[in-house]
């Protein structure tokens, strides 16, 4: 039942490219009812899962003369981060209910972006998985190029050609394995039970772990991150940062640590302190959070703020999968589908309400706006994401990050004590962002507050679902830590709990 | 003790509050009276918990305990003893009184009452939770409504005293948020019980030696740490002098219905945290450093009640008095600790009885003092220094006459609720720090002093032309202060009432104090 | 019917080569029709009636090809017709029917039967190119390929760039020419043989003299030029920009296949030693042709960023695609001769598209990357099948770019670690590549047309032509297992 979800996106899609002469309205009722319906299909799956299991959604031969299955199934981890693409997606469409230029188009491609990223959790077959994840590239390319502001097409192309780099690596690895694994099937399941050479797998995981690792905005090959979200218009700031980020991170955990947990053994013998990838990886994780956070401490873009702040999040998706322990997976996990869910309403805030208002992204132009007076709405809004993308406690951002450090603490003490730091930094630049953009003072000699138009309804009801999924999780996070912590009791991660990076 | 959710109820019914006093609309009168029956209501189920709470027992009451993040092994623990009772009457008086405050200021909109709400769940929530991690959000929660309350309808210096206000309270929150990872990380608990327990039976001290393998560390220094730690972000609440820094211009930035919260409700979460998670995990560490502590105390009580005398300002006066009563409540909380060879148990009882007396009696009459206060300033547009005043007795009078109780019962006068709480303290500490209790005195003095400054420049003396038509209170205003002088008068002569509620907590707390 | 011997009588040798022979026929026919019944008539009949009779013919060759298998070797090898051979010829002429179908539109000729004369016999030569084995009868067919590609490339006489790709890719083939005929006769005085399988029966029993590497060489520059594989690549941006385009369509597809399938065969059958069962890359041209696919991916690729004309760009992209599919031939193996012909043939599709797209705009003189702004809102349709062809040359999937690059380099690996670089190297230059692609998808979809520019009229024909491409482009990538069983089946059949 569940591909359902790619198929409705894709259909959704194929109906839009059928009639581009569709007026903007008709374009995105067509894309929010897809949106919908492809949730409510999640959902209505999530409602029938039993924790624990995996649950086969479809599986035929593909192309049988290489092994490679049309295998579509969903575990724990899958469904939470189809739940994610689903809200986001609805939330997307929502607060893009202003574009009036080219709108079949752009709609378009958002449901083929979101088809492909539902097919990517869903894939339990590794050249599956490839297809989608390559799929997701191009729409994104276009949407950015299209539709966005500030350098777009710059940004568009490095963004295409970064995410393009990272899965050329990935391929190198996926077709090793294939080849490695004597060229008989490309069954996530299968590989993940073969026993592949400790010395491949030293090669190959570093490699496709990294590849997956540049999408999810691991330093240093974070710097497509914030000029893509900064350009990208809202809705794909927000499936950017708040989805096709996660693929990033979900590629790691799903095929790099799945299928060569032994690629993270130590190397036997120390660089700079550093023994093995995993400890490596962790640092970099760990630069990420901090220098992340640090720069956007500086920024003058309130886009670039946000940014910014996604990779030092990010960093913290990866150190959490560095930790190989239950509580810093299962938070690495929860704290993709936090930062998915926040990452939205800020760039919700910052794009549609803020930038599409006044046109203007600079800190100190805003300021003198008064904007908290003139759509307070937008201000509570964006003090309610600051409040969860800081990790105050009863938002979703709090119990991932805290489970994070948890198991940052067991698995490296130093670098979580230095993340702690990184969250401080946090603090300070969303606080600072806060401050300058909605408690700025008047301009002198200018009293008369900006006329900008009024929020609709359809950003407060995008707002609503965000912040009401934010709050549920982070006041009761066995919704989703109840599906994600069984997941890594399956067979699938046999290799991880046996430790065999050890 | 039936199985109603009560307690959370309790806490969930201001935010629910909250989000109807955001959809109401525009309406100014809609939000005022939606945030007036909710703080009524929140206040009619705190009665109504008090009422069915059993006075006798100093047990934990209405306990709700539920999985949570079982990953975690974190628990929704909440439930009250006396100590939680109190506290919870106190907010919500306090938090009816400052609505009263801001019925008839117009800047005070939707946005404002809700997040005054706001602040009231964060203040029940901190004084029912039991598990450090919902305790935390809710310790938060009371943070954040504060800092907008402050920045966004403060004074002119507004911006500079909110963000003071938040970096310091922000860095106090750090120090516990450390000092808990720490133990949990140790020993895998949160909650406030278990610990409590493991302090008592002397576990924790190894445990946390054990978790944590910093160097070579001593479970003692580590220990020691960790409760400086969490020190610190009570210390800035409280406050303590030298974390107090932030406080004057906050309180005196802030409107005035706001500094009601912050000085009646807000500082009484610093002393909480002291009595509640101090006292019971770190009862060795506190008795290690009482000699610093005391001082500090000392410090509060007396270096504050100089300064005040040095303001001009009325509400920075206000703001260093409540330093200073705050100051006593610390005293007759860390003479508790006081090593006595397992005897005095008496005097520490009265001490922390005065302590928790002082605590109810401050917020009444603080809060009460800042209602006096905005009510001046509004008839005075603003002005509220100690020298732009005189002769108000004349024009007046039952506004003078009401702030002069309010004025006599902080200065602890006989009669008034003020003094059976200052007068516990004392009694109870002075066996224990006699050095401390007496300096301590000295604050006692210029309190005095500066009060009835107070009352010579401003109600007395000739008559400033320019307030020659200030208009007396309204009939609405003396209803609704009429409740608060006669609970100032009622505490004064019946203190039972409150000594009663508590007495059992304090004596079973200071039973597991026996070192 | 199997037939292997020397002896043969003349109507089984008409029957093994009826396809060519009604290729033959079919041009001789266009031809008359053309100069006979036709003369006078309108431009547009003259090509219409001649393009019918091409495809016609092609169609016809197609139907004797997949309707009546045949297996046979005839005089040790000089023709060789089984379902392998069979298939690529089938798949040749269907390249040629597309080819003819997007030229029916253009009006760069008066000559309009003797250039679809020649576009025929271009694929009677491809067609005998593929089905021998031997080396002197090779040469000849890549001659009459050659020449008659040559004419096509030079037939738009009222453009200079016409003249000047013509006589480019003349010189350089002439060129390529004398090396392949040289190394083939060092082949025969070495060996003894002009067969392939003569020549690889000597290399077993020789060892590898430097005379034998010469030969080695000389052979692999005269393939190398056909495929345009770098260094002998010069000649391919000018003919692919001065070249009508149904010519330049036909030069990058179905000469392209039929070179590479030659080449696989030459280089497999002809120069490994003992080329009895597949011997994997130990062969000894291996390190050769793996430097030359390294620098075909790496100039190709490179090159194709700096070019701001769409058919240059299409000319080094071709030039690194011919680095990819190098790849095929290196891994040496069975499963390496799959992808290999899977590659080519959907990568002719896709070619043959981009030509139809631009043969299509041709009328309104777009060669340059610029001149596509704002196509999407004037040519929605053709744009979309420009965007489903560039991303399959990009080797985004699904489309069967991409599965063609999977299938490739997982054959190389499977063949042997000592590829990995090199497959490396193609992956890496793959992400390049996507650059150059994106930039011209950029134009079509992101930028805004010039002012006054308005929609484009292109005629039904075009316009189905290159949607059936591009559903073919599409569909051969979701479900590979079409051409792959087809592929299989032939391989199986072959005498390996």
């Amino acid at each position: 039942m569940l591909a359902w979800t790619i198929y409705i996106s894709f259909a959704g899609a194929a109906l839009l490219m059928l009639t581009p002469r569709a007026s903007a309205r008709t374009a995105r009722v067509i894309a929010l009812s897809t949106a919908i319906a492809s949730f409510a299909v999640t959902v209505a799956a999530w409602c029938r899962f039993t924790p624990g299991e995996i649950l086969q959604v479809a599986r035929v031969p593909w192309i049988p003369s290489l092994g490679i299955g049309y295998h579509l199934a969903a575990d724990g981890i899958s469904l939470t981060l189809l739940l994610l693409t689903g809200i986001v997606a609805i939330a997307g469409v929502l607060f893009s209910w202003n574009v009036e230029k080219r709108p079949t188009e752009f709609f378009a491609l958002y449901l083929v972006l979101i088809g492909a990223v539902y097919g990517v959790f869903l894939s339990f077959d590794l050249f599956l998985f490839f297809v989608f994840y390559e799929l997701v590239i191009i729409p994104k390319y276009f949407l950015i190029a299209i539709w966005g502001s500030t350098r777009k097409e710059y940004a568009a192309m490095k963004l295409a050609l970064y995410s393009f780099v990272g899965s050329a690596m990935v391929l190198i690895g996926v077709i090793a394995a294939y080849v490695e694994a004597g060229a008989k099937t490309t069954d996530l399941a299968a590989l993940a039970r073969y026993p592949f050479p400790l010395h491949f797998e030293m090669w190959v995981f570093p490699l496709v772990f990294l590849g997956f690792a540049i999408l999810a905005g691991m330093w240093p090959f974070h710097t497509w991150a914030p000029t893509g979200h900064a350009a990208a218009p809202t809705a794909a700031s927000m499936l950017l940062a708040g989805v096709v980020m996660k693929l990033g991170a979900y590629g790691c955990l799903r095929v790099a640590m799945m299928l060569f947990p032994a690629g993270m053994d130590a190397w036997g013998f120390h660089v700079l302190g550093l023994g093995s990838w995993r400890g490596l990886f962790a640092v970099l994780a760990l630069i990420g959070i901090v220098y992340g956070a640090s720069v956007a401490l500086v920024q003058k873009d309130f886009k670039f703020v946000i940014g910014y702040s996604s990779v030092s999040h990010m960093g913290f998706v990866l150190l959490g999968l560095m930790t190989l322990n239950l509580i810093g997976l299962g938070g690495a996990v929860l704290q993709m589908f936090s930062h998915g869910i926040i990452a939205g309403l800020l760039f919700a805030v910052v794009g549609r309400m803020v930038y599409d208002r006044t046109h203007t992204r600079m800190l100190n132009e805003l300021g003198p706006m008064r904007l908290a007076r003139v759509i307070p709405f937008a201000a509570v809004t964006f003090v309610l994401a600051s409040m969860a993308s800081i990790g105050l406690p009863g938002f979703s951002g709090f119990v991932a990050e805290f489970e994070i450090l948890i198991g940052a603490w067991r698995a490296f003490p130093t670098l979580a004590v230095l993340a702690g730091v990184g969250i401080l930094i946090g603090i300070a630049f969303t606080w600072r962002a806060l401050d300058k953009v909605f408690l700025g003072e008047a301009a002198v000699g200018s009293q008369e507050a900006v006329k900008l138009p009024p929020i609709t309804w359809a950003e407060r009801a995008g707002t609503s679902i965000l912040i009401a999924t934010t709050l549920a999780v982070g006041l009761y996070p066995r919704l989703l830590l109840d599906l994600i912590l069984p997941a890594f009791n399956s067979p699938l991660f046999e290799g991880l709990r046996r430790g065999l990076w050890r | 003790m039936n199985g109603f959710p009560w307690i959370s109820v309790l806490t969930a019914t201001p935010f629910v509050g909250a989000l109807l006093v955001l959809l109401t609309g525009q309406n100014r009168k809609t939000a005022r009276a939606v945030t007036a029956t909710v703080s009524g209501i929140a206040l009619a189920i705190v009665l109504g918990l008090w009422h069915g709470f059993n006075t006798a027992s100093g047990a934990l009451q209405f306990q709700e305990r539920h999985a949570w993040i079982p990953a975690l092994s974190v628990d929704y623990h909440v439930a009250i003893d006396g100590l939680g009772l109190l506290m919870l009457l106190l907010s919500a008086i306090v938090v009816l009184m400052s609505v009263a405050a801001s019925w008839s200021n117009e800047d005070h909109g939707r946005l404002y009452f809700a997040l005054v709400l706001l602040l009231e769940t964060g203040l029940f929530g901190t004084f029912t939770a039991l598990n450090f991690v919902h305790w935390f959000f809710y310790w938060e929660l009371g943070l954040i409504p504060a800092f907008f309350l402050i920045r966004l309808w403060g004074g002119p210096q507004r911006a500079r005293a909110a963000n003071q206000f938040f970096v310091y309270t922000m860095v106090g929150s750090v120090g516990l948020l450390l000092a808990f990872l720490a133990i949990f990380l140790a020993t895998g608990k949160f909650d406030f019980i278990d610990l409590a327990q493991m302090a008592q039976s002397g576990q924790l001290g190894p445990a946390m030696a054990q978790g944590l393998h910093w160097g070579h560390w001593t479970s003692g220094r580590i220990m020691e740490w960790v409760f400086w730690a969490a020190f610190l972000g009570f210390a800035v609440k409280i406050p303590i002098v030298p974390f107090h820094t932030w406080l004057p211009s906050a309180y005196a930035e802030a409107p005035s219905s706001t500094t009601m919260l912050l000085t009646g409700a807000m500082s009484k979460m610093g002393l909480y945290g002291l009595l509640r998670i101090l006292l019971p995990i770190f009862p060795e560490q506190m008795q290690h450093s009482l000699t610093l502590l005391l001082w500090l105390a000392v410090a509060s009580v007396v270096w504050s009640a100089f300064v005040a005398w040095a303001q001009t300002d009325l509400k920075r006066i206000f703001a260093y008095s409540s330093i200073n009563h705050l100051g006593y409540c610390v005293l007759g909380v860390l003479v508790a600790v006081k090593w006595a060879g397992g005897t005095m148990a008496g005097e520490k009882a009265a001490a922390l009885d005065g302590a928790l007396l002082q605590i109810f009696n401050h917020a009444l009459t603080a809060a009460a003092l800042f209602w006096f206060m905005a009510m001046l300033e509004k008839r005075s547009g603003g002005l509220r220094g100690l020298n732009d005043f005189g002769g108000l007795r004349k024009i007046a009078p039952v506004f003078c006459g009401l702030m002069g109780i309010a004025v006599f019962s902080s200065l602890g006068l006989p009669g008034l609720n003020g003094f059976p709480g200052e007068f516990l303290i004392f009694k109870g500490a002075f066996p224990l720090a006699t050095w401390a209790t007496s300096l301590s005195v000295i604050g006692l003095l210029i309190t005095a002093v500066f009060l009835l400054v107070i009352l010579e420049r401003v109600f007395y003396g000739p008559v400033n032309e320019r307030w020659a038509v200030l208009p007396d209170l309204s009939t609405g205003e003396r209803w609704a202060l009429a409740p608060v002088v006669a609970l100032m008068f009622v505490l004064g002569f019946y203190p039972q009432l409150i000594v009663g509620m508590v007495n059992s907590t304090v004596v079973q707390l200071v039973s597991q104090l026996r070192f | 019917m199997a037939v292997n011997t020397h002896v043969i009588n003349a109507v089984d040798l008409l029957r093994l080569t009826l396809p060519e022979i009604v290729v033959g026929l079919a041009a001789l026919l266009t031809l008359t029709l053309d100069l006979v019944v036709l003369k006078g008539r309108a431009a547009a009949v003259r090509w219409k009636a001649g393009a019918l009779v091409a495809c016609a013919g092609c169609a016809g060759a197609i139907l004797l090809l997949v309707l009546r298998p045949e297996t046979a070797t005839l005089y040790d090898g000089m023709l060789v017709v089984a379902p392998l051979t069979q298939m690529v010829e089938a798949v040749l002429a269907g390249f040629t029917i597309l080819a003819v179908l997007l030229s029916v539109d253009s009006d760069f000729t008066q000559h309009i039967g003797e250039y679809l004369a020649l576009m025929l016999f271009a694929t009677a030569g491809m067609m005998v190119l593929v089905s021998t084995r031997n080396l002197l009868v090779i040469f000849a067919s890549l001659e009459l390929l050659s020449l008659s590609l040559y004419i096509l490339t030079a037939f738009n006489k009222r453009s200079r760039l016409s003249a000047e790709g013509a006589l480019k890719y003349f010189l350089f083939g002439g060129m390529a020419a004398a090396f392949f005929l040289f190394g083939i006769s060092l082949l025969y005085g070495l060996s003894g043989s002009i067969q392939m399988s003569g020549v690889a029966s000597a290399l077993e029993t020789q060892s590898l003299t430097p005379l034998w590497m010469v030969a080695i060489v000389m052979v692999v520059t005269g393939l190398g030029f056909k495929v345009a594989a770098a260094p002998f690549h010069l000649w391919a941006p000018d003919a692919y920009q001065g070249a009508p385009t149904p010519s330049a369509a036909m030069i990058a597809s179905s000469s392209k296949i039929a070179s590479f399938f030659v080449f696989a065969t030459v280089m497999v059958m002809g120069l490994t030693a003992g080329a009895r069962t597949w011997h994997g890359p130990e062969a000894a041209w291996v390190p050769l042709l793996a430097v030359i696919a390294a620098l075909s991916m790496l100039v190709g690729n490179l090159a194709a960023i700096a070019q701001s004309s769409t058919r240059r760009l299409l000319a080094y992209s071709a030039v690194g695609h011919a680095g990819y599919m190098l790849l095929g031939i290196l891994a040496n193996s069975e499963l390496g001769l799959r992808a290999l012909l899977y590659y080519v043939i959907t990568y002719g599709l896709a070619t043959v598209g981009a030509f139809g797209v631009l043969a299509a705009l041709e009328k309104e003189g777009m060669d340059e990357i610029d001149g596509l702004a704002g196509l999407s809102r004037r040519a929605p349709w053709l744009s979309f099948c420009l965007l489903i062809f560039l991303l399959s040359l990009a080797g985004i999937p699904p489309l069967s770019g991409f599965f063609g690059k999977f299938f490739v380099f997982s054959s190389a690996l499977h063949a042997g670690t000592g590829l990995l670089w090199l497959v490396a190297l193609a992956i890496a230059m793959s992400a390049v590549s996507l650059y150059y692609y994106l930039r011209v998808l950029k134009q079509v979809y992101v930028r805004d047309p010039g002012a006054g520019a308005g929609a484009i009229e292109t005629s039904l024909l075009m316009r189905a032509t290159v949607g059936v491409v591009a559903l073919l482009v599409v569909v051969l990538g979701c479900y590979p297992d079409l051409l792959l069983n087809w592929i299989d089946a032939a391989l199986r059949a072959m005498p390996h």
